[in-house]
């Protein structure tokens, strides 16, 4: 069986786990954002290079051409692309909130405040100390 | 790569390089849409999002890649060859499309039939996911009446001095928004359609912000009216399919619509596509007007 | 006779724009300083895409490609030349300055843009 015939799903896999380290690896949410759009389009050339045929045109009824691309993948990948600049757009102006809120985008600031709000409620909750004003707790734990 | 600008223009860069990947792969309306949305708007958002946000990143600790990759290329063995045209994907539906579509909807464009009368109900949900993106970033930043009234007086005036851009923007402002129209209306002949006409049309009018100012722009476009095209883009594509189901057919089967079912496909992709063009460019508008209000905001705060 | 003259002369624009695409590419590479390589990516976009797009003109099969090509080469010549304007002025308005070489007698103070 002639393996060759496939490398247009090898790059889709390669820009896929591309996208995917990027996700997982950075901890910058601006750089997470940018790692998801790469995965998108990975996903869009998957779809889009099952539908190519060689030797035919683009899906535009012509009378000089009788073999045509198939359109269904196109208008998938038409829907999929509009979806991902929605959900890009949200993404960003979340990152945009937490900027403001925490003071940071990188995840482990973030994670580290929220540690902070958390045990400070508990505390709060158990009666244990009065509401503090200052950050000066020992994460222990 | 520690600064955020740059992996910003990479991605901008890597999103058109994808659009030329996609016209060498025959998807000529994906290429388009990929062009105008990944390689523009995205950029733009990242950019205003890059203005609020610290521009450079601390250096992080990788970790091991995984070995998933192993088995997804192990799962693409059985898949068919790259351009086989005896594909199974190519079968059932996609060879009725390609040939009912003349008789049936008379439009060249087989995406364009496709996306708005056979699969109309598919689009109709993907106008809706854009609103939703709307509401979502309005109601995230808002902007409160206080800082309304504050910054009334004090307007942003960074771009007087750019003569030269002020001059060839407004030359080009006006054919970029008489060649939105015209992808918009000419989307059944060649690529285009509603997506990407709203998309260019939005640009055009974030170009004019970007060099006059953001409350010359809104001085034209109202934040309200703009708030409430968003959704006439969405009720009249509704409101088309419920004609449709009062005139006796199904809902958003337009060959009801007039004498002749081909004259009725006709009057139902314009009206739809009309639809999508103005929920898409009112929404960008509003989150590109959302972002830059922030940033004024910060500006003025600090 | 008149399709072979549009034949060859439109190979010698598509070449020569493509060797401007090339040059203006290494330029871009090697370049010393920031306003020398915005200097190569307009001449990418002008002299390269300009004399390609002429080079496509003359195989236009009907006058409406003709008309829509015309009209790209002078939308594109636009926006690329503002777009170096543009980023050389910012770059000016933050504070980079050109590499200047030193003559004998002249205050050299003026930090070379190393960006």
């Amino acid at each position: 069986m002639n393996i060759l015939g496939l490398y247009n799903y090898w790059i889709v896999v390669i820009l896929m786990l591309i996208g995917f380290y990027i996700v997982i690896a950075h901890e910058n949410l601006v750089k997470k954002l940018v790692g998801l759009a790469i995965f998108q389009t990975s996903v869009f050339f998957l779809y889009i290079s099952m539908g190519k045929i060689t030797g035919a045109t683009a899906p535009i009824l012509d009378k000089q051409w009788q073999l045509y691309s198939n359109p269904l993948p196109h208008v998938l990948i038409l829907t999929a692309i509009v979806v991902g600049i929605a959900t890009t757009a949200l993404g960003l102006s979340l990152v945009v909130r937490i900027q403001e809120a925490y003071g940071s985008i990188e995840e482990n600031d973030i994670q580290i405040q929220d540690t902070q709000d958390q045990f400070e409620c508990q505390l709060e909750a158990y009666g244990v100390q009065e509401k503090l004003t200052t950050f000066d707790q020992d994460l222990d734990e | 790569m520690g600064d955020l600008f740059a992996v910003v223009m990479l991605s901008g860069i890597y999103s058109l390089l994808s659009a030329a990947l996609f016209l060498d792969l025959h998807a000529v309306d994906v290429a388009f849409t990929e062009a105008s949305v990944g390689a523009g708007i995205s950029t733009l958002l990242f950019l205003a999002t890059l203005k609020l946000v610290p521009r450079y990143d601390k250096k992080s600790r990788y970790k091991p890649t995984l070995a998933t990759g192993a088995l997804l290329i192990y799962g693409t063995l059985d898949m068919p060859h790259f351009g086989k045209a005896d594909a199974p994907v190519h079968e059932h539906v996609a060879p009725r499309y390609l040939n009912e579509s003349m008789e049936e909807i008379g439009v060249p464009n087989v995406v364009t039939s496709v996306l708005a009368s056979y699969r109309g109900f598919d689009t109709l949900g993907e106008t809706l996911v854009i609103f939703t993106a709307g509401i979502g970033v309005m109601s995230l930043l808002r902007i409160s009446r206080q800082a309304k009234e504050e910054s009334k007086s004090k307007t942003p005036a960074d771009m007087q001095q750019q003569v030269i851009l002020r001059v060839v923007a407004k030359m080009m402002i006006p054919l970029i928004l008489i060649f939105a129209l015209y992808v918009q209306f000419h989307g059944d002949y060649g690529p285009g359609g509603g997506f990407q006409a709203g998309v260019i049309f939005a640009a055009g009018i974030i170009l004019y912000t970007m060099l006059f100012g953001l409350s010359t722009a809104q001085k034209i476009f109202n934040r309200k009216v703009l708030e409430l095209f968003t959704a006439i883009g969405v009720f009249l594509y509704a409101s088309v399919g419920f004609a449709c189901l009062f005139m006796g057919g199904n809902f958003l089967d337009y060959s009801v619509l007039r004498h002749d079912p081909v004259h009725g496909q006709h009057l139902g992709i314009l009206l739809v596509e009309l639809g999508v063009g103005i929920t898409v460019a009112s929404v960008m508008m509003t989150i590109f007007f959302k972002f830059t209000w922030r940033t004024v905001k910060h500006k003025y705060n600090q | 006779m008149i399709e072979t003259l549009l034949d060859i002369l439109s190979w010698i624009l598509l070449l020569s724009g493509s060797f401007f695409c090339l040059t203006g590419a290494l330029g871009l590479l090697r370049f010393p300083d920031f306003f020398t390589r915005t200097h190569a990516t307009g001449i990418t976009d002008t002299m390269g895409a300009g004399l390609i797009l002429i080079g496509l003109m003359l195989q236009a099969s009907n006058w409406i490609v003709f008309a829509k090509l015309i009209i790209i080469t002078l939308f594109s010549f636009m926006a690329a030349t503002t777009a170096c304007h543009a980023m050389s002025k910012a770059a000016i308005k933050s504070g980079l300055k050109p590499q200047i070489k030193d003559h004998p007698g002249r205050d050299s103070e003026e930090q070379p843009s190393k960006l």
